[in-house]
């Protein structure tokens, strides 16, 4: 019993990692109307810029996630600027392509300058608490609770601000937003700068999980994030956090069932095939009509 | 003087050249020649009978057509009789919702209340596909033409289902491909020459200017072998002179493919040139039906338009 | 003949002509003893340029022609390389077929149908998906695929399959004592190369090709002209899928099949040559399938350890320089002065098709939407 509860424990704190990232894709997909499909690898920059300070300054892990959360901004921002910007009204095909060109891009800059070679990036010592006999990380908490927190900000930046109110006006009707005196290239940059400091955060608690980065680090968490904000529907800031959850309990229980564990990607996958074929707007997601 | 008769083979032109069938039209020539001395005396008898609409089959028949987005009735209640041969209008200001008819009875949207006939047959809820084989073709208003291929595959494109011929075939050049090719290759030219469009069958169709975009539309659509066509607004964006020539056209298209048209058009002088009957939408509601111009001097059909 | 007509002939046998006189200069050469291993081209790196010809068109089928993106074609490879080359060692050690080129088309097809089925199962997501969430569901398709076989372990304690693979994850390799192609790999993998052209260009240049093009341009308007789109998704897929299996399973007669071959790495390279050839041409997907795996081997002797990363490096600027020359808005004006033509949907590539320069004159005309 115990072992199931805290496999649902490591299940939350690791779909709040989920849908950190998946928060990211979300305002992007919602906004740009594009796939960042090179969000994942900001999250494996973001790592490395805290191995940097850690790891080769050997500075305090607290500066580390300062200088990860500003360069991952600052190279969003950068990204959308150079690659995405000049494409804004091409065919989506081109994008798309674009993007995994920009991933691509990433990943072979950090193997060139970092190597292949997994490095270790060691953050803070995580003690484990006892809570009703059951002993769960710390980390485990500090992720969840920051995941909370970072949504219900989200959610009143979104309602309550003129920046919210434009990203709002932007995702439902680019033309007219425009038209009305809205700032869309700023707009859509803010959205990444956004999407991308959630991302250098969810690094970096993949960083407390284990302390080990690589130039491919983020591709699969990306991807995964991915699932989870369809999952949840995509344009939705609730949903991107329903979603990763329910994929990070689902990932953690096949890990944790012997036979099933080679498969658990295979299995995170084909929730996102069955999802998408049974119902391709997610869990809150909006259906939308087709213009003739 | 001695009169003899004389054998003659009577042939009625348009203004184009091409041979017009006068029974379609409900006329009929006789012509009577007389050698007299060294000249002719032709006695020509042109006989009209009106044509009898009510005793032509229905081809379009809609009865309570609706459609609902969200809160927002976009066409309520659309009853439709559209007789073989006709040529039909739609008209209405904009946002009426008639591209939205369009869109139901090409099964793009499926209608929330009613249904449509074609030729008797219920079409309600079909697939597009479906309703283009029982014989519904139609243009776009913002033009939809395939860009990257030329012309004449374009309309290649519109004879598919007309050349049967699977991919087994095609893949290793069996005879039966060769010869689906070549019929497709000259039906599409023909339709191409109709549409006086045969000259650009190599360009891509993108590289058409606009009016003959729209008459490639109409080209393509007719090699889907329709028997009802929904032409959207073929007028759009066209110059005076464009428009007459579009309204030959539009007459040319009805005898010679022998199909039904329903249009939509903002262009009054078109519509009251060349439709018989008419419905005008307005807000969704039908305003007025009926004919051409009896509906468009009515009062409320004018205030519709010119507003208070 | 007029000169267009000429051009038509040209144009209809160009690609044929290319892979001709590869294999016209180099067969004389490797029988002269002049190519061989150790020579400036190998005919290791020729049967992997024929290999990578038939993946990158058959990749181009999807992209080029059909407009959807598929990001699992390594994992179509796979299938055709696992079943191929289990089929190739069976049929061998059964004494089933003897002679090589026999057993060699026979995994061909066999793993061609495989991998076909699975293109099959693929495409059917692609009847309700479309762009961004179908190039994810091939992503995971691919992934899906890889996990499967590489926990999948073949390892009877007898008969013809006997120690074949006994580490799913490293995989296995064919050699003469399991059936390897006992002949010139090259030439053959060439004349299946020609074959898979026949068969890509013939099918592109007819009724079906052009409704997969009409789909690609305007998928409503294929819809109401009757194009029946599910068919002919579930078709390109299905094809597309056959013939990387194919070359997946003349890759089991070349080398390795592992694992950490067919990643969603390998996918990104055979997108890099469909984009660079130009989408939707096949001259190109030949052309740049030869010129990029030339390079690559080439390079792969100077840039060792983490500078072989530079490889990727250069197809992410390829692919992001190529997309925003061809399709960034503002570009319009400077691909007009080169006469490349700006059509939605289609990006071309280095040698994608020109569009005719007309001088009819162009009447602007703003249509408003309705409804």
């Amino acid at each position: 019993m115990s072992e199931i509860i805290s496999t649902i424990i490591n299940g939350l704190s690791q779909g709040g990692v989920y849908a950190l990232i998946a928060l990211g894709y979300t305002m992007v997909y919602g906004i740009a109307k594009m796939l960042n499909f090179a969000h994942g690898d900001i999250i494996m920059v973001g790592s490395y810029a805290a191995f940097v300070v850690v790891g080769m300054m050997s500075s305090s892990p607290f500066l580390a996630i300062f200088i990860a959360v500003v360069v991952c901004t600052a190279l969003g921002i950068l990204v959308e600027r150079l690659a995405y910007r000049p494409l804004r009204g091409a065919p989506s095909l081109s994008v798309l392509i674009t993007a995994i060109g920009v991933s691509y891009l990433l990943q072979s800059l950090a193997q060139i300058i970092f190597g292949a070679t997994p490095v270790m990036v060691p953050m803070f010592d995580f003690k484990f608490v006892d809570i009703g006999g059951i002993s769960i990380k710390i980390q485990s908490l500090i992720t969840l609770a920051v995941c909370a927190v970072v949504i219900v900000l989200l959610l009143f930046v979104i309602k309550k601000t003129k920046v919210g109110r434009a990203m709002v006006a932007v995702s439902e009707d680019r033309g007219a937003a425009q038209l009305m005196g809205v700032n869309v290239n700023r707009t859509i940059a803010i959205t990444f700068a956004i999407g991308s400091a959630l991302a250098a955060l969810a690094g970096i608690f993949s960083l407390f999980v284990s302390p080990v980065t690589s130039p491919t680090f983020g591709a699969l968490p990306g991807i995964k994030a991915f699932v989870a904000a369809v999952i949840g529907g995509i344009g939705s800031i609730p949903g991107a956090a329903i979603g990763g959850i329910i994929l990070g309990v689902v990932e953690q229980f096949a890990l944790s069932v012997p036979f099933l564990s080679p498969y658990a990607d295979a299995i995170v996958f084909s929730i996102l095939i069955v999802v998408l074929l049974v119902r391709p707007t997610g869990i809150l997601g909006k259906k939308q009509r087709e213009k003739v | 003087m001695k009169k003899t008769k004389a054998s003659v083979r009577t042939e009625v032109l348009d203004k184009y050249g091409r041979p017009v069938d006068l029974k379609e039209e409900g006329m009929d020539v006789q012509v009577e020649a007389y050698r007299i001395g060294g000249g002719f005396d032709l006695d020509i008898k042109i006989k009209k009978e009106p044509p009898k609409k009510h005793d032509r089959p229905i081809v379009l028949k809609a009865t309570g057509l609706s459609i609902q987005f969200g809160g927002l009735k976009a066409v309520d209640g659309l009853d439709l009789e559209i007789r073989e041969g006709e040529l039909y209008g739609l008209i209405g200001p904009n946002g009426a919702g008639k591209t939205t008819v369009f869109n139901m009875l090409t099964g793009i949207y499926k209608p929330t209340f009613g249904r449509f006939f074609l030729c008797g047959k219920d079409l309600t809820g079909k697939t597009p596909l479906e309703i283009n084989r029982e014989g519904i073709a139609r243009t776009f208003q913002n033009i939809r033409l395939f860009n990257s291929l030329t012309v004449l595959e374009n309309v290649m494109v519109g004879l598919n289902n007309q050349v049967p011929c699977t991919v087994w075939s095609s893949m290793f050049r069996l005879p039966r491909h060769m010869k689906s090719e070549k019929i497709a290759r000259e039906r599409a030219h023909e339709i191409l020459r109709i549409m006086g469009l045969d000259e650009y069958s190599d360009y891509l169709a993108q590289n058409l200017p606009y009016g003959k975009q729209r008459k490639l539309e109409i080209a393509r659509a007719l090699a889907t072998n329709p028997k009802l066509l929904l032409l959207d607004e073929p007028a759009a964006g066209m110059n005076p002179n464009e428009t007459q020539e579009l309204m030959d056209t539009i007459r040319f298209v009805r005898e010679k493919f022998k199909v039904t048209i329903l249009l939509i058009e903002h262009d009054m002088k078109l519509v009251s040139g060349i439709c018989e009957n008419l419905t005008v939408l307005n807000f969704g509601q039908i305003l007025a039906s009926g004919d051409t111009h009896e509906v468009l001097n009515r009062p409320e059909v004018v205030k519709a338009y010119l507003g208070d | 003949m007029n000169k267009t007509g000429l051009n038509k002939v040209f144009k209809n046998y160009i690609n044929y002509l290319i892979i001709v006189a590869i294999m016209l200069v180099t067969i004389p050469l490797y029988f002269g003893g002049i190519l061989n291993d150790s020579s400036f081209v190998t005919p290791n790196m020729l049967t992997q340029m024929a290999f990578t010809i038939i993946l990158v068109m058959s990749l181009n089928m999807v992209v080029g022609f059909l407009g959807e993106l598929s990001l699992g074609h390594a994992g179509f490879m796979y299938v055709g390389a696992y079943v191929g080359g289990i089929l190739c060692c069976y049929l061998y050690k059964s004494g089933l077929v003897v002679q090589s080129t026999h057993r060699l088309i026979i995994c061909m097809l066999i793993g061609g149908l495989a991998a076909a089925i699975f293109g099959f199962i693929i495409g059917l997501p692609a009847l309700r998906l479309r762009g961004d969430y179908l190039a994810i569901v091939t992503l995971a398709f691919g992934e899906i695929v890889r996990g499967i076989l590489k926990n999948t372990k073949i390892d009877p304690a007898e008969g013809p399959l006997a120690g074949l693979i006994k580490n799913p994850a490293t995989g296995f390799s064919l050699n003469s004592s399991k059936g390897k192609f006992d002949g010139d790999l090259f030439i053959f993998a060439f004349i299946v190369a020609i074959v898979v052209l026949f068969c890509i260009q013939n099918l592109m240049k007819s009724k079906h090709g052009r409704a997969i093009q009409a789909i690609k341009d305007n998928e409503i308007a294929a819809r109401t002209m009757g194009v029946n789109i599910t068919y002919y998704k579930l078709i390109t897929f299905t094809i597309a899928a056959f013939f990387a299996g194919v070359a997946g399973a003349l890759f089991a007669n070349y080398s390795v099949v592992s694992y950490a071959q067919f990643s969603y790495n390998y996918s990104i390279e055979i997108l890099v040559m469909v984009v660079l050839g130009g989408m939707g041409s096949l001259t190109g997907s030949i052309i740049s399938s030869v010129l990029l795996v030339f390079i690559n081997t080439k390079l792969q002797a100077v840039l060792t350890g983490d500078l072989a990363s530079l490889k990727y490096l250069v197809y992410a600027l390829i692919l992001i320089f190529m997309m925003i020359l061809h399709s960034a808005p503002k570009l319009a004006g400077l691909r007009e002065k080169l006469n490349w033509g700006y059509v939605s949907g289609k990006i071309k590539g280095i040698f994608g098709k020109k569009t005719k320069n007309v001088s009819i004159v162009e009447t602007e005309v703003s249509s408003n939407e309705e409804n």
